[in-house]
């Protein structure tokens, strides 16, 4: 027994208490009314209705568009950067819940300012270039992981009319510029000069590479059905009840969502597909020569990647922001004639917004509890998963989703039986599985949620 | 010795023969375009700045000695040329440009290298014909694509509005030019064929199976 360690305090200090949870509650409030207020109004249209009305000459537009952009681009990557320091923190709570210990539970109440804490203690590191390495190339690594994580903003929705911009080939666009990862992580596993910085980037693209395909062709389910490779677009061709969503609307999309989304949990390799930075085996893999601020966005890239996987198969396959029993339409014509919209507009928007978030975040979470449940494949087992069984399977996705929609244009019937269908099978699911976790929480009696060392 | 002396001799006889007859050809018939220097918009000062960064980059790959500089140079080099498709309004073909080249071959091509176990080698990638074959391509190809460059009459018409282009692409694949890309898409299968065929494991007869798979 360890003497002079001395415990926690049983309870947390008020004050604590009360300052996180403002800032827990706070944080989100205000990374999203950002995004909601000023993504519709820093769009070119806006912009000139705004300069016209106020009389201000003609050719400050130029300025002002850059200056929109400038906004936001900064609002998006703080929304990334901010996001994957909160969920770094709930990643470490669920992971102390189900291994049975607490978790960071020291840095404000129930830990949660430990992303920041981290934060200043990777700022605070020295930034050391091991002397054998490549020292350009070391160095310029971490900005392409963090390019090709920022740019994926660029067309993820947010809500009914809120997206940076609607880019019309928007899913193929996040694909192509997710490429800018691998390479990042490719050439920091050979800059660093470091037999494990070097398997670890081997494994990466030879994981990224073959889960691109699957991945890749299990979108053009979606794309087919909606007809259109555009975010919103996509959305706008669903609905709100879940019988609309493309994931039950066609059996084949049920099984293409479940390869798109392995597939998107490899590319950005996390467990159970970790394997490049396999810490049993690798030290960290590609990451392990880094150290200070470099290695911090390595980890914010890694950690932003679930909202952005889980956002693009909320987007594909879950409806997105679609309210049920309100038409994106409807939401259209509150617009008004005016260069700002009306505040029915702006409330139906919230709602959109938090409907897309919470859809979302469900999903990161399902992202964290897979890590926590499964153990780490194989590297050959993770090759054939790839190639002998989501490559097939999205294949024949994609082939029967032709047939499937041209069996749609004849009998529009059977989207609605196989969306019921599917629905109904699901909620049964859902209700098994909560019984079990009902029945689970019954059989060991006694242990509670323990408040008091939060 | 001697037959190397014919080859250099032969070959820059050929390319001085090469550059006059361009040399005249340019001369004679090339109409020059009017040169029109507006104001230096913000378009303009970005597709300057993309342009340097493919130029930039494309130097970088002819002149590294580092072949995963050369890499990197290529990477710049191909992000330039999907920005420059950007200002030519083709927004999928620019995808499709880092889709392809950025996610597919240059990441292939830096697998590629670090497979390889003589990595820190610089002779293994740079074998170039030196200064003096680079200068002699040099003179060759300048002129070809200045005349190119001068004399190809470009479509200057600029669309009213980026309009989307996936359609027409899809559209045009599938009637005009079916029979090409269906050939296209032989010769890839072609090649999955062959290197699956390369690849695999050569299996004997009376030899029982005894890989790990």
């Amino acid at each position: 027994m360890p003497v002079n360690y001395s415990p926690p305090p049983k309870s947390t200090p008020k004050v604590i208490v009360a300052v996180t949870l403002a800032a827990a509650a706070g944080i989100p409030f205000l990374f999203l009314g950002l995004v909601l207020l000023l993504t519709p109004v820093l769009k070119p249209a806006t912009i000139d209705g705004l300069l016209s009305n106020a009389g201000i000459d003609p050719s400050w537009r130029t300025p002002a568009y850059v200056a929109a952009l400038f906004v936001l681009a900064l609002l998006m990557m703080n929304y990334g950067a901010i996001f994957s320091g909160v969920i770094t923190w709930w990643e470490r709570r669920v992971a102390g819940r189900i291994q049975s210990r607490i978790g960071p539970n020291r840095a404000g109440f129930g830990g949660f300012f430990i992303f920041i804490a981290d934060a200043v203690k990777m700022l605070l590191k020295e930034d050391l270039v091991p002397a054998d390495a490549d020292a350009l190339l070391f160095r310029a690594a971490p900005y392409f992981v963090v390019t090709g994580f920022a740019l994926t903003f660029v067309v993820l929705p947010f809500g009914h009319s809120l997206v940076v911009t609607d880019l019309n080939v928007g899913v193929f666009y996040v694909t192509s510029v997710t490429a800018l990862v691998v390479v990042g992580i490719l050439i920091s596993g050979w800059a660093s000069n470091s037999k494990w910085a070097l398997f670890g980037g081997v494994r990466a693209a030879a994981q990224v590479i073959s889960y691109e395909i699957p991945a890749g062709v299990s979108i053009f389910v979606p794309i087919a059905m909606a007809g259109t490779l555009s975010m919103q677009g996509i959305i706008r061709a669903q609905g709100g009840l879940p019988w609309e969503w493309f994931v039950f609307r066609n059996p084949a999309a049920l099984i293409a969502f479940f390869v798109l989304f392995t597939s998107q949990l490899a590319e950005a390799n996390r467990t159970p597909f970790d394997l490049p930075e396999a810490e049993s085996e690798l030290v960290a893999g590609y990451l392990s020569e880094y150290s200070g601020f470099r290695f911090a966005l390595f980890f914010l890239v890694e950690w932003g990647n679930i909202w952005v996987l889980s956002a693009i198969v909320t987007t594909l396959f879950l409806g997105g922001w679609q309210i049920p029993f309100v038409s994106a339409e409807y939401i259209d014509g509150l617009r008004g004639a005016g260069v700002l919209p009306s505040l029915a507009w702006w409330g139906w928007n919230a709602v959109s917004m938090a409907v897309f978030t919470a859809k979302t975040i469900a999903l990161c979470n399902l992202v964290i509890w897979l890590r926590w449940t499964l153990p780490r494949v194989r590297v050959d087992q993770m090759m054939g998963l790839c190639w002998k069984y989501l490559v097939p399977a999205a294949f024949a996705c994609f082939v029967f989703t032709l047939f499937w929609e041209l069996a749609v244009s004849v009998a529009p019937r059977i989207e609605l039986v196989s969306g019921v269908g599917f629905t109904v099978i699901a909620v049964v699911l859902a209700v098994l599985f909560a019984r079990r976790v009902h029945q689970n929480i019954q059989a060991v009696q006694g242990e509670k949620i323990d408040l008091s060392n939060w | 010795m001697p037959r190397k002396i014919v080859i250099w001799v032969v070959l820059a006889a050929l390319v001085v023969t090469f550059v006059g007859v361009l040399g005249a050809r340019m001369a004679e018939g090339a109409v020059l375009p009017e040169i029109i220097l507006g104001p230096l918009g913000l378009t303009d000062a970005l597709f300057y700045l993309f342009a340097a960064m493919t130029f930039a980059g494309a130097a970088t790959v002819a002149l590294s000695k580092n072949i995963l500089h050369s890499a990197l140079g290529l990477l710049a080099a191909l992000m330039g040329t999907g920005s420059l498709y950007v200002f030519l309004s083709a927004d999928f073909l620019a995808v499709t440009q880092l889709l392809v080249y950025i996610g597919g071959v240059l990441v292939l091509i830096l697998f590629a290298v670090m497979l390889t176990n003589r990595i820190t080698e610089v002779k293994i990638s740079n074998a170039s014909l030196g200064l003096v074959g680079g200068g002699a391509l040099l003179v060759a190809t300048v002129p070809v694509l200045v005349f190119v460059a001068i004399a190809t009459p470009w479509a200057t018409i600029v669309p009213a509005e980026l309009a989307p282009t996936t359609r027409e692409i899809g559209n045009a694949f599938l009637t005009r030019w079916l029979l090409p890309f269906e050939l296209a898409s032989l010769v890839l299968l072609a090649t999955l064929i062959g290197a699956v065929v390369i690849a695999r494991k050569e299996l004997k007869q009376d030899e029982p199976d005894t890989s790990v798979s």
